[in-house]
């Protein structure tokens, strides 16, 4: 732009917010995708992570290798990995769409909240298993002297008791899922990382502004979360 | 409750009945899956053995694709916390600074780094790359992606170094105070050695996090690491996705699990180890994870 006359200039600078009135870069309706991004996941890796820790200490020999082997497979692969091989591979190869119609923006989001749930589901089944380990063995001894089942056992004296104890730990599991739904932006889902690639690339003179920007949505997100929790789960933890 | 057999009684005759029962209706699940599986695979022709047979049959799949591409993760993650170890351990030190300008400054960085995700760094750094430095546009991806890795496992690692510090057992300052050390020999005579070794699973655990991260820079930055080869071999193999995700996953599969296992080996010599104080900083398990930060018992924190 070197044809711009210096008062052009000047008046630019004097309003470098201007990007944001202009009403081409939807910054709210961009982080609001994050946040259905995290709800959804987080329910969905919550409800399978607790699946998966059941699995995982119940008698049935079968059901404690799917378990282990499931854990240790997708934890150890990249959620990036995970995410594009449910966008490549599930549907632009196997047209696997999620009853998303064909909306590509429905499908790519059901895609990611599906990877973001596969992989943050081992996170919260080891952390419900550590749990399951701060349960005095006595609390599971008395129930099966009192003739309870397994399933009684665990879903009505263990996991009730292990839920409280790691109210920290799975805070952290979903702090680090907010943060990680910005993988999303690898398969072109509207959220606050793909739009933040978008606006730096069009409105290179402000990066830091844009960054900072983003960044400052992202502690917002996650600070009040994490403070939150951490109350809660001193609140609410078994004294012992 | 480690053992977690206390949580149901040693199988009768009718429980190994229900056991077995469960078992098979389990198998039917998982084999009606797998089944599902292939068969939407074979309708879309992904089971072809020409789509397959290119990895294990064309060693230039591997010597033009795969090894270069892992060769470029591996540079990547090394570089990254090569860098991070020095920057982490200062951090660390300064947030257990005595003064309060060098603590409260050096914690307010380390915890906004760990609040935004590394993506948004590299994003970053690519366009201040781009525009502040002449930087050929086929190397601006490494550093892009170097730099974003450094700036989160940097944070993570100075709360990693400072959990480690404050897990030795206060006599070791007691005494060396008590032989009349001061402050920065009391640190890198007594608490640092010892800090180290207690640190080294939590370390090797982290880099299982920087190798998953890496896959970011190939998908978002076209940094030609492993996850980036897919479409390359994609395009020249043809149209072998689910082939081509099947074997670069499990390459990093493999590679981490190889780090995982390392650090738990280490984790339990550590422990076993009788020259130690005994304090180790859990290296796996819930907490490792992208983006996570280490475990930090609560009693530690300051």
């Amino acid at each position: 732009m070197s044809d711009e006359t210096p008062s052009d200039e000047a008046r630019a600078r004097e309003n470098v917010f201007d990007f944001l009135d202009s009403g081409q870069y939807d910054v709210l309706g961009a982080f609001w995708v994050t946040v259905q991004l995290t709800v959804y996941s987080a329910i969905g890796s919550l409800v399978w992570g607790t699946i998966l820790a059941a699995m995982r200490v119940s008698p049935v020999p079968l059901m404690r290798a799917f378990g282990t082997a499931y854990v240790n497979v997708v934890r150890n692969t990249p959620l990036t990995v995970i995410i594009l091989a449910a966008s490549l591979g599930l549907f632009q190869t196997l047209g696997i769409t999620l009853a998303g119609g064909s909306d590509f923006e429905t499908i790519g989001f059901r895609l990611a909240v599906l990877g973001l749930i596969a992989y943050h589901a081992t996170f919260v089944c080891e952390a419900l298993r550590s749990g399951i380990n701060t349960v005095p063995v006595g609390q599971a001894e008395a129930a099966r002297a009192l003739g309870l089942s397994f399933f009684q056992v665990l879903f009505l004296i263990i996991l009730p008791q292990a839920f409280r104890s790691v109210v920290a730990p799975l805070a952290n599991v979903l702090i680090a899922l907010t943060k990680n739904t910005t993988v999303a932006a690898a398969i072109g889902v509207a959220e606050a990382a793909a739009l933040m690639k978008t606006m730096i690339e069009y409105e290179s003179d402000a990066i830091f502004l844009v960054s900072a920007m983003f960044a400052f949505g992202f502690v917002v997100l996650t600070l009040p979360t994490g403070m939150l929790l951490g109350w809660v789960s001193k609140r609410v933890a078994v004294k012992r | 409750m480690s053992d977690l057999s206390v949580l149901y009684d040693a199988p009768g005759p009718r429980a190994k009945a229900r056991n077995i029962l469960y078992s098979v209706v389990f198998l039917l699940l998982l084999a009606l899956a797998l089944w599902w599986a292939l068969d939407t695979m074979a309708d879309k022709k992904q089971l072809e053995a020409a789509k397959w047979k290119p990895f294990v049959a064309d060693g230039r799949v591997w010597t033009t694709y795969l090894i270069p591409g892992l060769l470029n993760t591996l540079k990547a993650a090394a570089l990254s916390i090569v860098i991070a170890l020095p920057l982490g351990a200062l951090f660390g030190l300064a947030r257990l600074s005595d003064h309060r300008w060098v603590r409260v400054p050096a914690g307010a960085v380390v915890e906004f780094f760990r609040a935004i995700p590394v993506l948004l760094m590299m994003f970053f750094a690519n366009a201040a790359y781009a525009q502040f430095t002449d930087l050929s546009s086929d190397v601006r991806p490494l550093y892009a992606v170097v730099t974003g890795l450094v700036l989160y496992n940097a944070s993570v690692i100075a709360e990693i170094v400072r959990a480690g510090i404050l897990s030795l057992p206060a006599g070791q300052t007691d005494a060396a105070k008590a032989i009349g050390m001061r402050k920065g020999q009391i640190m890198f005579y007594v608490l640092l050695p010892q800090a180290v070794t207690a640190m080294l699973p939590a370390l090797v655990s982290q880099l299982v996090v920087i190798v998953k991260d890496t896959a970011l820079g190939g998908a978002l930055l076209g940094y030609m690491e492993l996850l980036s080869q897919v479409r390359v071999i994609t395009a020249n193999y043809g149209a072998n996705t689910i082939a081509a995700f099947t074997v670069i996953a499990l390459i990093f599969i493999v590679l981490n699990f190889l780090l995982t296992s390392f650090a738990s080996w280490l984790e339990g010599r550590l422990r076993r180890g009788k020259r130690s104080t005994g304090a180790v900083l859990h290296g796996g398990g819930e907490t490792e994870m992208e983006f996570d930060e280490p475990h930090v018992e609560p009693h530690a924190r300051k």
